[in-house]
C-alpha cells in the first residue's frame, strides 16, 4: 500500500510552507517516527515524523522548495513488498501546487468569468506621509517589522527590556523576539512563568522603578488575568498620583479572530481597552505600521497597548529601513483616498476591505459605484480617537454583512 | 550595640509612632466632622509595623502600601500638611488631591503608593525590586500587606517570580487578625502566615508586630538579607488594629473586651514609652511635651489643607495622559 505524505498544517495559521531539507534519501527504509523532513513553517521549523514503516519510495518536493500548499503531496511511502511501479502511480495523482502559483489563476479565472466589472485600480497602499523622500524600503513580515522595532529600540535604550511567556529560548511563542535573546542576553529578554497578573505587575513595578519595559502576551486573550494590574495599576496610577508616576510600559501580543480556535482564544480587545483612560491603544495592519507605531509606544512615556494580529504577522509588506522611522501614535492613515465614501477600518479589518476591491470579489455588489472611492483609514489613536474610529468603525460593520448578502444571492 | 545609638533609636521610633497616631486620631476626627471625602482606613495599633520596618530604609529604597496606608507614609518620611490636604482632596496634597486617603504617595520618598486594590502591591514592589536588581543600584523594595491580601493569587505569583530570580524585596504581612471583618481563622486553611514562602523556599519569620524593637530587628536582617542579593523574605508581623476596617465599620465581628485587651497589655507605644521610661531616657514631662508638639503640628496641617484651594475642574482632564 503506498502513502502519500502531505505538506502538514502544523500551526493554526499556516497555509503554506518550505520544505526545508530531507532527512531521508529516496529509497532509504523509514520506520514510524524517525524524522524525514525538516518543514520550516510561518512559525518555527518543526520537524516531521514518519507515521508508518516503509520506504521512502519518491520525494515529490524538493529540499529547499518554499510556498508549498497545506496539503501538497510532498512524498510517497511504499510498504514492504509493494511494486515500486505504485509509487508512480501515486506520483501521477498528486500535483505539486506550490499555493504561491495556484492562487492567482483561479483568481483570475473567477474575474473573467465575470460580467464587466468596474476597473478599480488595485494599488499598493501608498508610503505614509511621514516616510521621507528617498528612505530605502524593505520587504518584510509584520512579523520581522515588529521584532526590528524591538530591537532598535532596545539597542537606543538600554532600560527597554522584554518580558513575556516563551519570548527568550523559545524564540516567542509567535516567532516575534527570534534572536533577541542572542543579542541583548538573558538580563533583558526574559521568559516569565505562566503568571500574567504577577509579572503584569512586575512590569508596571518596573516602569515605576525607571525601566522601560516590553510586557508580551502570547495572546490577548490571557491578559484578561492581568486586566487589574493593565487598569487599575498601569492607567490610573499617573492621575491618581497627580502626575507624579509615569509607567512607560508596552504591553504586547496577538489579539482578534483566529482560525478554529473557539471563543476564549478568539476575540478582540481593542474595543475593551479603547474605553480605559490612561491607556494609549494602537493596532497596526501593515509592517510599516507596526515597526513605527510599536517604536513610538516603546518611546511613549504612558503605557501603550500594542494589538497586534496573529493573521497578519506572516504578511509581507514594504517597510522602511531606517531605524528613525517612527509613526505617531493618535492621528489615522488614509489607506486610499476617495471623495464619496468614508470606510474606516483597523487592524486586520483594514486587509479585508482591500480585498473587496478585487473584481473577483465585486460580483453583486450593489454599490460599486460607492466602493468606487473606498477609503480604507486605518486608525491609530489615543483613547479620545480611538473611541471615535470605533463609532465610525461599528457603521462600517454593520454594512459588511450587506456586502456578503449581496454576493451570496447574486 | 552602643547604648546611644540605642537610645536616639528608641526616641526616633517613639516620635514616629506617636506622629501617626495622631495623625490618625486626627483624620479620624475630620472624617466624622464630614471634613474629608471619600473612606479613611486607620492604621491605629500598628504603629510600630510601619515604624520599625522603615527605621532602616533609605528614600531610595521603595515600598508599596495598602488601603491602609498613611501609616506608612508617615513613616516614611511624610508632611502633614501635604497628607491632610491630599486626605482632604485638595490642590497642595502630594498627589493634587487625585489620590486620597487610599492611593496617596510620594515619588521622592520611594513611596509607590497606597493601593485600593487588596493584594495589587507587591508585584508592583516586585516590579521595583527588579528595577532595583537590573539597574543595580542596592536598593530594596517592601511590600506591606494584610492577612487578607496574604489569600490573594497574585501574591504567590509575585513570590513565585522574586525566589526565581532572587529579587531584593520584603514582603511585610500585617498580620492584624481581621479582613475587613473576616477572622483570619474562618478566611485561611494555613494561618501561620510566615509559612506562605515555604513552597518557594522563600524564608519566612513571625515577629511581634507590637514591639517595634523586635520589627526593627527583623526588618534590619530582611534588608541584610535583600541587600546581600539572597531574594526575597517574608515577615509576618503579629499586629491589631483598634478602630474599624474603615470607619463606617461598626465592627461587630469582635468584642470591646478583645480590643481593650490588647489596647491594654501590648499596645505598641505604651511598649516603647515603658522602655524609655524604664532606661530613664526620658521622662514624663519630656514625653508629654512630644505629644503636645506633635499635636500642634497636626493642628496646623490639618488647618493647612482645610484652607487649601480645591482642584481646579480642569484638573479631571490632566494627568490622565503624559503630553509627549
Amino acid at each position: 500500500m503506498t502513502v502519500q505524505i502531505l505538506m502538514p498544517a502544523l500551526s493554526p495559521t499556516m497555509t503554506e510552507g518550505t520544505v526545508a531539507r530531507w532527512l531521508k534519501a529516496e529509497g532509504e527504509t523509514v520506520t514510524s517516527g524517525d524524522i524525514i523532513a525538516e518543514i520550516e513553517t510561518d512559525k518555527a521549523t518543526m520537524e516531521l515524523e514518519a507515521i508508518d514503516d516503509g520506504i521512502l519510495a519518491k520525494i515529490l518536493i524538493a529540499s529547499g522548495t518554499e510556498g508549498v500548499a497545506v496539503n501538497t503531496p510532498i512524498a510517497v511511502i511504499l510498504e514492504e513488498g509493494d511494486d515500486a511501479s505504485a509509487a508512480d502511480a501515486a506520483v501521477t495523482a498528486a500535483t505539486p501546487t506550490p499555493a504561491a502559483v495556484v492562487a492567482e489563476p483561479v483568481a483570475q479565472a473567477a474575474a473573467e468569468a465575470l460580467p464587466s466589472v468596474p476597473a478599480v485600480p488595485v494599488t499598493v497602499a501608498p508610503a505614509a506621509e511621514n516616510i521621507p523622500t528617498g528612505t530605502e524600503m524593505v520587504s518584510q513580515t509584520v512579523r520581522e517589522a515588529l521584532r526590528d522595532a524591538m530591537a532598535e529600540e532596545m539597542r537606543r535604550d538600554g532600560d527597554v527590556f522584554l518580558m513575556g511567556e516563551e519570548v527568550a529560548e523559545y524564540q516567542g511563542a509567535y516567532k516575534i523576539s527570534e534572536g533577541l535573546l542572542e543579542e541583548f542576553g538573558g538580563k533583558r529578554v526574559i521568559d516569565t512563568p505562566i503568571t500574567e497578573h504577577g509579572f503584569t505587575g512586575l512590569g508596571v513595578g518596573a516602569a515605576f522603578g525607571g525601566l522601560k519595559p516590553i510586557v508580551e502576551f502570547m495572546t490577548f486573550n490571557f491578559a484578561m488575568q492581568a486586566m487589574d494590574h493593565l487598569i487599575n495599576s498601569a492607567a490610573k496610577t499617573l492621575y491618581m498620583s497627580g502626575g507624579q508616576m509615569g509607567c512607560p510600559a508596552v504591553f504586547r501580543g496577538a489579539n482578534g479572530a483566529a482560525a478554529g480556535v473557539a471563543a476564549q482564544h478568539s476575540q478582540c480587545y481593542a474595543s475593551w481597552f479603547a474605553h480605559v483612560p490612561g491607556l494609549k491603544v494602537v493596532s497596526p495592519y501593515s509592517g510599516e505600521d507596526a515597526k513605527g507605531l510599536l517604536k513610538s509606544a516603546i518611546r511613549d512615556p504612558n503605557p501603550v497597548i500594542v494589538l497586534e494580529n496573529e493573521i497578519l504577522y506572516g504578511q509581507s509588506f514594504e517597510v522602511p529601513d531606517d531605524p528613525d522611522f517612527l509613526v505617531p501614535i493618535g492621528a489615522a492613515k488614509i489607506e486610499r483616498p476617495g471623495t464619496d465614501v468614508t470606510i474606516v477600518a483597523f487592524a486586520p479589518v483594514i486587509h479585508d476591505q482591500r480585498q473587496i476591491q478585487k473584481p473577483a470579489l465585486y460580483r453583486g455588489i450593489a454599490v460599486p459605484d460607492d466602493l468606487d472611492s473606498l477609503v480604507a483609514e486605518g486608525y491609530r489613536g489615543d483613547s479620545r480617537r480611538a473611541r471615535q474610529a470605533f463609532l465610525r468603525t461599528r457603521i462600517n460593520r454593520v454594512r459588511t454583512p450587506l456586502i456578503n448578502q449581496n454576493r451570496a444571492t447574486a | 550595640m552602643t547604648k546611644q545609638p540605642t537610645k536616639k533609636i528608641l526616641q526616633e521610633l517613639h516620635l514616629k509612632m506617636v506622629r501617626i497616631r495622631r495623625f490618625e486620631e486626627e483624620a479620624g476626627r475630620l472624617m466624622e466632622d464630614a471634613k474629608i471625602p471619600g473612606a479613611l482606613h486607620l492604621y491605629v495599633g500598628q504603629e510600630a509595623v510601619a515604624s520599625g520596618v522603615m527605621q532602616n530604609l533609605n528614600d531610595a529604597d521603595q515600598i508599596t502600601s495598602t488601603h491602609r496606608g498613611h501609616g506608612h507614609l508617615v513613616a516614611k518620611g511624610g508632611e502633614f500638611p501635604q497628607m491632610y490636604a491630599e486626605l482632604y482632596g485638595k490642590a497642595t496634597g502630594y498627589c493634587k488631591g487625585k489620590g486620597g486617603s487610599m492611593h496617596v504617595s510620594n515619588m521622592d520618598l520611594g513611596m509607590l503608593g497606597a493601593n485600593g486594590i487588596v493584594g495589587g502591591g507587591p508585584p508592583i514592589a516586585m516590579g521595583a525590586a527588579f528595577a532595583n536588581q537590573f539597574l543595580e543600584t542596592k536598593n530594596v523594595s517592601v511590600a506591606f500587606f494584610g492577612d487578607g491580601a496574604s489569600n490573594q493569587g497574585q501574591v504567590y505569583e509575585a513570590f513565585n517570580m522574586a525566589e526565581l530570580w532572587k529579587l531584593p524585596i520584603i514582603y511585610v504581612i500585617e498580620n492584624n487578625q481581621y479582613a475587613m471583618g473576616t477572622a483570619l481563622k474562618r478566611s485561611s486553611a494555613q494561618p501561620d502566615l510566615h509559612r506562605r514562602g515555604e513552597s518557594f523556599a522563600i524564608t519566612g519569620l513571625q515577629v511581634d508586630g507590637m514591639d517595634v524593637m523586635a520589627v526593627k530587628a527583623a526588618g534590619e536582617k530582611a534588608i541584610a538579607h535583600c541587600r546581600d542579593g539572597k531574594g526575597p523574605i517574608i515577615l509576618e508581623m503579629m499586629t491589631y488594629r483598634y478602630r474599624g476596617h474603615s470607619m463606617s465599620d461598626p465592627a461587630k465581628y469582635r468584642t470591646k473586651e478583645e480590643v481593650a485587651k490588647v489596647r491594654k497589655e501590648r499596645d505598641p507605644i505604651d511598649h516603647v514609652r515603658d522602655m524609655l521610661l524604664d532606661l530613664k531616657i526620658s521622662d514624663e514631662v519630656a514625653l508629654k511635651a512630644i505629644d503636645k508638639e506633635v499635636k500642634a503640628i497636626v493642628t496646623e496641617a490639618a488647618e493647612y489643607a482645610q484652607h487649601s484651594p480645591e482642584p481646579d475642574p480642569s484638573e479631571l482632564y490632566t494627568d490622565v495622559l503624559i503630553e509627549v
